[in-house]
């Protein structure tokens, strides 16, 4: 069988998006854990040595290759089943079944991830351009020059109510994304141990509500003066 | 339960053939027994019609004991009616009371084309349990019972697979119209027996293949499926599908 045929075929389709959802979950942890950082009431001393570690490393700037990879084809596999899902069925039902036996963001996972996507061009434009493209503000730390990726987080947060609601909602349908997409993934590589999917089950909506909470707090914490 | 009779209203669709655009139809249905089962009443709409000269409603049905998988009925946005776990033939009419409004309408997929009324063409699963939903290799004589050793569980898992009747009410409920749960169903069937094991490469890739073909869609493990089988065929074969293709795929060596 060629490797074509292989990733082409439905199951094989859904193995990509299954192992870069997982690839992208791991991200998450290290994002989040990251930009914990700027609860540290430092004024962003350790968050702003974080980044640069981020930035200056050698090995998270490779990671950082395959992030972007990650994101493409889990976004353009995720757009392109979506739509040969949906073209399945010309003819709808009068009646639908509604959420009498699924939940309604296990069907939503295409207009969910598309406002991820969406989320994720904002977000980028915020954060990764300019400090990777058109440069920040340097700030001294220790008599040693660091971006001041604290001061742009700042700066886009604080008094900026419609940001801070866009992040709101991008973290909230990243919330309802992940409490399928966790446990999904996991289905569709093959778990089918009952035992170990009602671990997978309960770490994955833990993970959703955690991960994407303190990610909704970020914002809020700068808007609201809790950090500065 | 105390015997009653209702009179309903149904909303059926109708459609000559598979080239003419269909349409919902509303019929008063009177005096009906709740003891009756729900082709039954079909049955009583079907007598009334040709007294009057009209066509009768099309729709599948052979043992009307809930084994065959042919009944096939979309009712109230729901394949085979309200009930867990049961047919249409075995939903009986003591689910519904006086002046209930009924929608009936055919499985909705690509792959299953309305050939008239409420039936639709299901050859596509014959296809693909002709890909390679079967044991072709010899198997010998009929041995000793105890010969061959099969776990308790696996036996059970095997048994609890091939409980599936192939009616397609997994595909009408998908949002996607997958025919996974079905194709799952028949793979680890056979994939969980001792008999099954010699071909389960070429039979995981061959069925995967001609399920494709057929226009299915991709499962995105909402659990539709599971919730409305007639059998209650579970999602875990699914996921040893997924598990059983891909090992399947990636050991070839060529």
């Amino acid at each position: 069988m060629k490797w074509s045929a292989l990733f082409n075929s439905s199951v094989g389709r859904k193995w990509t998006m299954g192992l870069t959802g997982i690839f992208l979950i791991l991200f998450l942890i290290v994002h989040v854990g990251l930009n914990a950082c700027i609860w540290a009431m430092d004024g962003g001393v350790m968050f702003n040595k974080a980044a640069h570690f981020m930035g200056a490393n050698v090995v998270p700037r490779l990671l950082e290759i395959g992030l972007f990879a990650g994101f493409i084809l889990h976004i353009f596999q995720g757009w392109s089943l979506e739509l040969s899902n949906r073209a399945a069925r010309k003819k709808g039902y009068a009646v639908s079944l509604g959420n009498k036996g699924s939940k309604w963001y296990s069907r939503s996972m295409g207009i969910l991830g598309t406002l991820l996507f969406l989320f994720l061009v904002m977000h980028l434009a915020h954060f990764w351009v300019p400090s990777r493209i058109t440069g920040l503000e340097p700030v001294l730390i220790d008599g040693k020059e660091y971006h001041n990726l604290y001061g742009e987080m700042l700066n886009v947060f604080q008094g900026n109510l419609p940001v801070v609601v866009l992040y709101s909602i991008g973290c909230l349908s990243l919330a309802w994304h992940l409490m399928h997409g966790f446990q999904s993934a996991f289905r569709t590589l093959g778990v089918s141990n009952p035992r170990y999917l009602k671990i997978i089950e309960n770490a994955g909506m833990f993970f959703s509500i955690v991960v994407s909470l303190a990610f909704a707090l970020m914002p809020i914490s700068m808007y609201a003066g809790w950090v500065k | 339960m105390q015997h009653y009779t209702m009179n309903l209203t149904l909303k059926v669709w109708r459609q000559k053939n598979a080239s003419t655009a269909g349409h919902f139809e509303t019929y008063p249905v009177a005096e009906i027994s709740s003891e009756m089962s729900f082709l039954e009443m079909i049955d009583v709409l079907n007598e009334k019609l040709i007294k009057e000269g009209k066509e009768p409603i099309a729709f599948d049905h052979d043992c009307r004991e809930g084994i065959c998988g042919m009944c096939s009925m979309y009712i109230n946005g729901r394949p085979h009616g309200p009930w867990q776990q049961n047919t249409t033939c075995q939903l009986h009419m003591r689910a519904y009371k006086d002046g209930d409004t009924i929608v009936v309408e055919p499985w909705r997929a690509n792959s299953f084309p309305v050939v008239k009324d409420l039936m639709v063409d299901r050859s596509a699963f014959d296809r693909i349990i002709q890909a390679g939903g079967y044991i072709s290799v010899n198997t010998g004589n009929a041995v000793d019972a105890n010969a061959i050793p099969v776990e308790k569980e696996k036996a059970d898992s095997a048994f609890a697979a091939a409980a599936c009747i192939g009616c397609g009410a997994c595909v009408a409920a998908c949002k996607n119209s997958s025919a996974m749960l079905f194709v799952s169903a028949k793979v680890s069937h056979l994939a969980l027996l001792p008999q099954g094991h010699p071909e389960k490469k070429k039979r995981a890739l061959s069925m995967v293949a001609q399920m494709d073909k057929e226009g299915f869609g991709a499962c995105t493990n909402t659990g539709a499926c599971e919730a409305v089988c007639p059998k209650g065929i579970s999602i875990e074969n699914i996921a040893r599908l997924n598990r059983e293709y891909m090992m399947a795929g990636l050991s070839e060596s060529e």
